[in-house]
């Protein structure tokens, strides 16, 4: 369990979490959602966020977006506290999160106002390539398939650079053979700009897959249950009798066997 | 075969019109003129320089009716829209207001305005005002968070976040609204000018009976206004296909 953070000594923390707690008030009646949330993620991590659906891994991801203020507790990162969204942490909502309006260049430029204009060519080029995207650049978001619009939203984020990201279950709504390619191209992606990422998602094979720290949330209110090390090289076999030790590990922390 | 369907509607028309003259022919009577009679009704305005006049009036009247409306109510309810309490507040207001028809203010309309222009612009920005406010609020409400979201992650101010998520985002929804309120409008125009002008389509309609029992007069004017009615829509709708536009009509 100790190989990957010896394999990263000396990176910084990027994300800290401290103490975080979320309650919710609707009508009078108040539902606590986060509880006690502690997590720090060093500097160019891939971190899962899983734990059974509507467990508040999302409200979480929200808040350290900068979407949502915390009841109680603080996010920093590089040690500031955080206020609000910022274009340096990207956060990619499922397909969805694509502007209709915009055709596929338009979406990817949407960042990067600041730029000289050779300068935001050149940046949209480069992105259509990398998420598959060529002959589409004046293609609308209604005239592409769900995996397109996932990776034009992968894309747009990529476009300005950012120092993290952070994916709400973005896999979620694609077919299964979609999900896999997505996954390989995030990684890819991953390897190639060491972006700090956080990614929720409910599929526990999925965060195997990806991540350097799978964090294990328990059902509402949540609260940490478990930081699981991933310390397998990538490509991941996910048949190697590691990855089937880790991700039943996790199974069994969620309190579900992993037989259908 | 393309071609017959196409037609299909003309030969229709025809048919009508064809059965209408014979119907009128063999019963000769004051119920109503025939289509030849319509046509003369018309080739009688040309010759008097009044059909190009009343519908001048009557555009004119609807362009600073729905105008005004439109660049009052359009703001007012996207701000109203976006301030939830301020929605709260209002909602029941506009609710009562909606369903009384513009033509029950006529009386007011004349006592403020007198007889004249104002009186029927009035009118006709009161039938497109509150379902354009009405429009424009449930634009606003209706932009998913996401959207919202986005813009403020990519670090937009307030600005830039009206001009390029939340008026992109709205766009869609006010242009059936502005096309269903003119058709409103239309309406009104001929209602106010009936009572409260002398000139116009709605007047050409009350003068042609008063005047002189002229239903030729009558009935050009009604097919002048339904073609003028078409022709305004037909102009709203084609905007609804300009592409940045049409997004939200081809999305599922």
């Amino acid at each position: 369990m100790a190989s990957v953070t010896a394999a990263t000594p000396a990176r910084g923390i990027k994300l800290r979490v401290e103490n975080l707690n979320m309650v919710f008030t609707r009508d009078g009646k108040s539902t606590p959602v986060l509880q006690d949330i502690n997590l720090e993620v060093p500097a160019g991590e891939f971190v899962c966020l899983v734990g059974p659906s509507g467990c508040g891994k999302s409200t979480l991801l929200n808040i350290v977006g900068g979407f949502l203020s915390p009841t109680i507790g603080t996010v920093r990162i590089d040690g500031e506290i955080v206020h609000g969204p910022d274009p340096r942490r990207i956060f990619v909502f499922q397909e969805r999160g694509v502007f209709p309006w915009l055709t596929v260049e338009g979406n990817i430029e949407f960042g990067l106002s600041k730029l000289s204009q050779p300068g935001r060519k050149q940046r949209i080029a480069y992105y259509v390539k990398l998420v598959g995207l060529e002959g589409f650049e004046e293609a609308y978001p209604s005239e592409l398939s769900g995996g397109m619009k996932q990776r034009l939203e992968v894309a747009r984020a990529l476009a300005v650079n950012p120092d993290m990201l952070y994916l709400d279950e973005p896999f979620g709504a694609l077919d299964s053979i979609t999900r896999l390619v997505m996954r390989g191209e995030l990684l890819r992606i991953w390897e190639a700009e060491r972006k700090t990422i956080v990614f929720v998602t409910h599929d526990i094979d999925e965060a195997v897959q990806l991540a350097d720290r799978v964090v294990v949330l328990s059902a509402r209110p949540a609260a940490i249950q478990r930081v699981v090390n991933i310390d397998i090289q990538h490509p991941r076999e996910i048949s190697s009798s590691r990855y089937l030790e880790l991700r039943d590990g996790i199974f069994q922390q969620i309190g579900l066997a992993s037989k259908v | 075969m393309n071609l017959l369907v196409r037609l299909r509607p003309v030969v229709f028309i025809a048919v009508l019109l064809v059965a209408w003259q014979i119907a009128v022919t063999r019963h000769p009577g004051h119920i109503l003129p025939g289509p030849w009679g319509v046509v003369g009704g018309i080739a009688d305005l040309l010759r008097h320089g009044l059909l190009f006049k009343y519908v001048v009036a009557s555009l004119f009247r609807v362009s600073w009716g729905f105008g005004l409306a439109a660049i009052l109510a359009i703001p007012l309810g996207l701000t109203i829209g976006w301030y939830r309490r301020a929605e709260m507040a209002i909602n029941p207001l506009v609710q009562v207001f909606r369903p009384i028809s513009p033509l029950a203010w006529i009386p007011l309309a004349i006592l403020w305005f007198g007889v004249g222009d104002s009186a029927s612009v009035f009118l006709i920005f009161l039938g497109c005002f509150f379902p354009l406010l009405l429009t424009a609020i449930n634009a606003v409400r209706n932009i998913p968070a996401v959207y919202i979201n986005a813009g403020r992650n990519f670090g937009l101010g307030p600005a830039d976040l009206v001009y390029r998520v939340l008026y992109p985002a709205v766009i869609p929804q006010l242009l059936i609204g502005l096309r269903i309120t003119l058709g409103v409008a239309w309406l009104v125009v001929v209602a106010a000018e009936m009572i409260a002008v002398d000139s116009g389509l709605g007047f050409l309609i009350v003068d042609a009976r008063n005047a002189g029992n002229r239903y030729d007069l009558v009935v050009a004017g009604m097919v002048i206004i339904g073609l003028i009615g078409l022709l305004l829509d037909t102009a709203m709708r084609s905007l609804e296909k300009v592409k940045s536009f049409r997004w939200a009509y081809s999305e599922d």
